[in-house]
């Protein structure tokens, strides 16, 4: 049960569940569920950026149409709890297959502006589809019990839902690096030339390595429709899909911890910085500049560099 | 009433005014883009910020300091330039030798400064900017009636756009400014300060962008969040046109408006994501864009 740790990686691990498992006994529960629900899919964000090289800016549409359709299974078709959120994968994956076969026909820079216009493309076909409540959104969304018995009406209930699918998540995402398809993606992003003269079908790859980031990308989406109740545009905008670009690259983009870090300082951030309206908006703003300015590694990739192991 | 084989085509040419007039302002955005892009190698995501603050400080131009439409259509792009100036010299010229990844990154967070700077100041609901009073009225034309301001913003950005599109085609500052696009190592050891062309460069594509942006301000109102909206819709332009050719992205710009003023009068929903569309089929068909050259 190694699986391709190293012997920091494990113990960084073994403190994140220890942190997982005691910090509902002293921070809101509720708060920590946003947590990991952006933490999950940052590091569905990083699989991407990290270790394929390709900067996808227009990740809010898995995310949100995930929540959407989440929402919607578990409001109107009764789904359980664990249905609902692969209903939320399923529906990441799908979006991610068919943008991703048009978005991979370009790379680089343009590869970013077509991610980002079809996520706003999806956004505007949100507001548009009935079943998405248009500016309403998917209001008052059940906690349906999970495999149909587990009440998940009490926060801590579904806490453990959420830090299951967080983990499950995580450890899939670890598996895929570590993993001889993810030295593939390794190679691609380092010379993709070479890659495709060393015989690799370089289009295939990305593609796949697309669709299991947007599909884990739908799954946190769809649990974060279900902690909160509600699946609304926020989810769907450019701003979201920024955010998460700006969580991953303050935690380290391409280290495995990064985008978990970089989740609870943004998330942190947002809740004290929350009264003061726009200046959320230029906070964010300074630190994308001094992450690109003068700290390119992150957190934890500085945090790596000093104790000399990758984390 | 226009009659062509029994229909009334008068709403569809109406429409299409309309749609030039969104053209004019892609034009202008994505002619800077490609300008900056060529030579910077970096896709400016502040672009629509800086388009959004050209209209704000003719705002402020107008309110706080008196001075009007025209003097602002001069002032308010050298203000801005000269911020852009200022922006490239202190961080952007530092990423040259980054994946250009970081540059987009970079202008991306630029640009959430500048939008939240702007709603802390100005809030999220436009402010109003009278057209100037030498282009008020209309021209009635039997099937709708033009105002005069949408004439004047479509003529003159052509015209601009055209004056750039010769400046870079024939001059000897444009011949030098496409040979260091294609070679800057070369250039310089001709003797040219590349570094200095850079830099300006990059404040004549802002410039253009906050003209744009005072052009804009009579059209639609002032408003922080004008800038996010128009800029997305920009990229999509860019990459239908491909970043290879100035004249090129001159005419998706145009073209898209008309395109978009077309479906507001045959399918009203679809006008907002027309573009999009667009951009699927060629990706599909010509993946390099309709202008650009295959990489």
């Amino acid at each position: 049960m190694k699986m391709g740790f190293t012997r920091a990686q494990l113990a960084a691990f073994v403190v994140m569940l220890a942190v997982i498992g005691l910090s509902p006994m002293v921070v809101y529960p509720v708060f920590l569920m946003k947590v990991m629900c952006f933490a999950l899919f940052a590091c569905a964000f990083n699989l991407l950026i990290g270790y394929v090289g390709l900067l996808s800016f227009g990740h809010a549409a898995y995310f949100g149409m995930g929540a959407y359709v989440s929402a919607y299974a578990a409001k109107t078709w009764g789904f359980s709890a664990e249905l609902s959120v692969l209903a939320g994968a399923l529906t990441g994956g799908v979006l991610g297959a068919v943008f991703g076969l048009i978005a991979i026909r370009r790379q680089g820079i343009y590869f970013s502006m077509i991610t980002l216009a079809l996520a706003q493309l999806t956004y505007f076909l949100c507001t548009q589809f009935a079943f998405t409540g248009g500016e309403d959104g998917i209001q008052q969304v059940p906690r349906a019990p999970v495999l149909g018995f587990t009440s998940m009406q009490d926060d801590m209930a579904i806490y453990w839902l959420v830090a299951g699918v967080f983990v499950v998540g995580f450890l899939l995402i670890f598996r895929i690096i570590h993993s001889p398809f993810g030295q593939v993606l390794k190679a691609i992003r380092e010379n993709e030339p070479r890659a495709i003269s060393l015989g690799y079908r370089v289009d295939d790859y990305k593609l796949i390595a697309f669709v299991l980031s947007t599909a884990i990308a739908g799954a946190a989406g769809g649990v974060k429709s279900l902690v909160f109740g509600i699946a609304t545009l926020t989810d769907v905008t450019w701003q979201a899909s920024g955010e998460i670009v700006l969580t991953t690259l303050l935690g380290g983009l391409g280290t495995i911890f990064g985008p978990v870090i970089g989740a609870v300082i943004i998330n942190t951030l947002e809740f004290y910085l929350s009264p003061f309206g726009s200046w959320v908006t230029v906070t964010q703003g300074v630190i994308f500049v001094l992450c690109v300015m003068a700290f390119r590694r992150g957190v934890i990739g500085e945090l790596g560099a000093k104790l000399k192991v990758s984390l | 009433m226009l009659m062509v084989l029994g229909y009334n085509i008068g709403p569809l040419l109406a429409q299409s005014l309309l749609g030039l007039i969104n053209g004019a302002f892609y034009a202008l955005l994505s002619l800077g883009l490609a300008v900056i892009f060529g030579l910077l190698n970096i896709i400016n995501f502040a672009h629509g910020a800086l388009y959004m603050l050209g209209a704000v400080v003719s705002w402020v131009l107008l309110n706080h300091v008196g001075l009007g439409y025209w003097p602002s259509l001069v002032i308010a792009p050298l203000i801005v330039g000269a911020f852009g100036i200022v922006l490239e010299k202190l961080f952007i010229s530092k990423l040259y030798k980054l994946d250009h990844l970081y540059g987009l990154l970079l202008t991306f967070g630029i640009a959430l400064i500048v939008e939240g700077l702007a709603r802390n100041e100005f809030g999220s609901s436009g402010m109003a900017y009278a057209v100037p009073e030498s282009l008020r009225g209309a021209t009635k034309l039997g099937f709708m009636i033009m105002p005069t301001y949408r004439v004047w913003v479509v003529v003159a950005s052509f015209v601009v756009c055209i004056t750039t599109w010769l400046v870079l085609e024939k001059t000897s500052i444009g011949a030098t400014l496409r040979a260091a696009t294609e070679n800057a190592a070369l250039v310089q050891s001709f003797g040219v300060n590349v570094p200095r062309l850079i830099t300006l460069t990059y404040g004549a594509g802002v410039a253009l962008a906050a003209f744009a942006g005072v052009m804009a301000a009579p059209v639609y109102s002032v408003n922080p969040n004008m800038g996010s909206n128009v800029i997305i819709i920009v990229f999509a332009v860019v990459v239908i046109g491909g970043m290879g050719s100035i004249l090129g992205s001159i005419l998706t710009g145009f073209g898209l408006g008309l395109l978009e003023g077309f479906t507001k009068f045959l399918y009203p929903q679809g006008s907002g994501v027309v573009v999009f569309v667009l951009m699927i089929i060629v990706l599909l068909t010509r993946p390099a864009g309709l202008f650009g050259k295959a990489t």
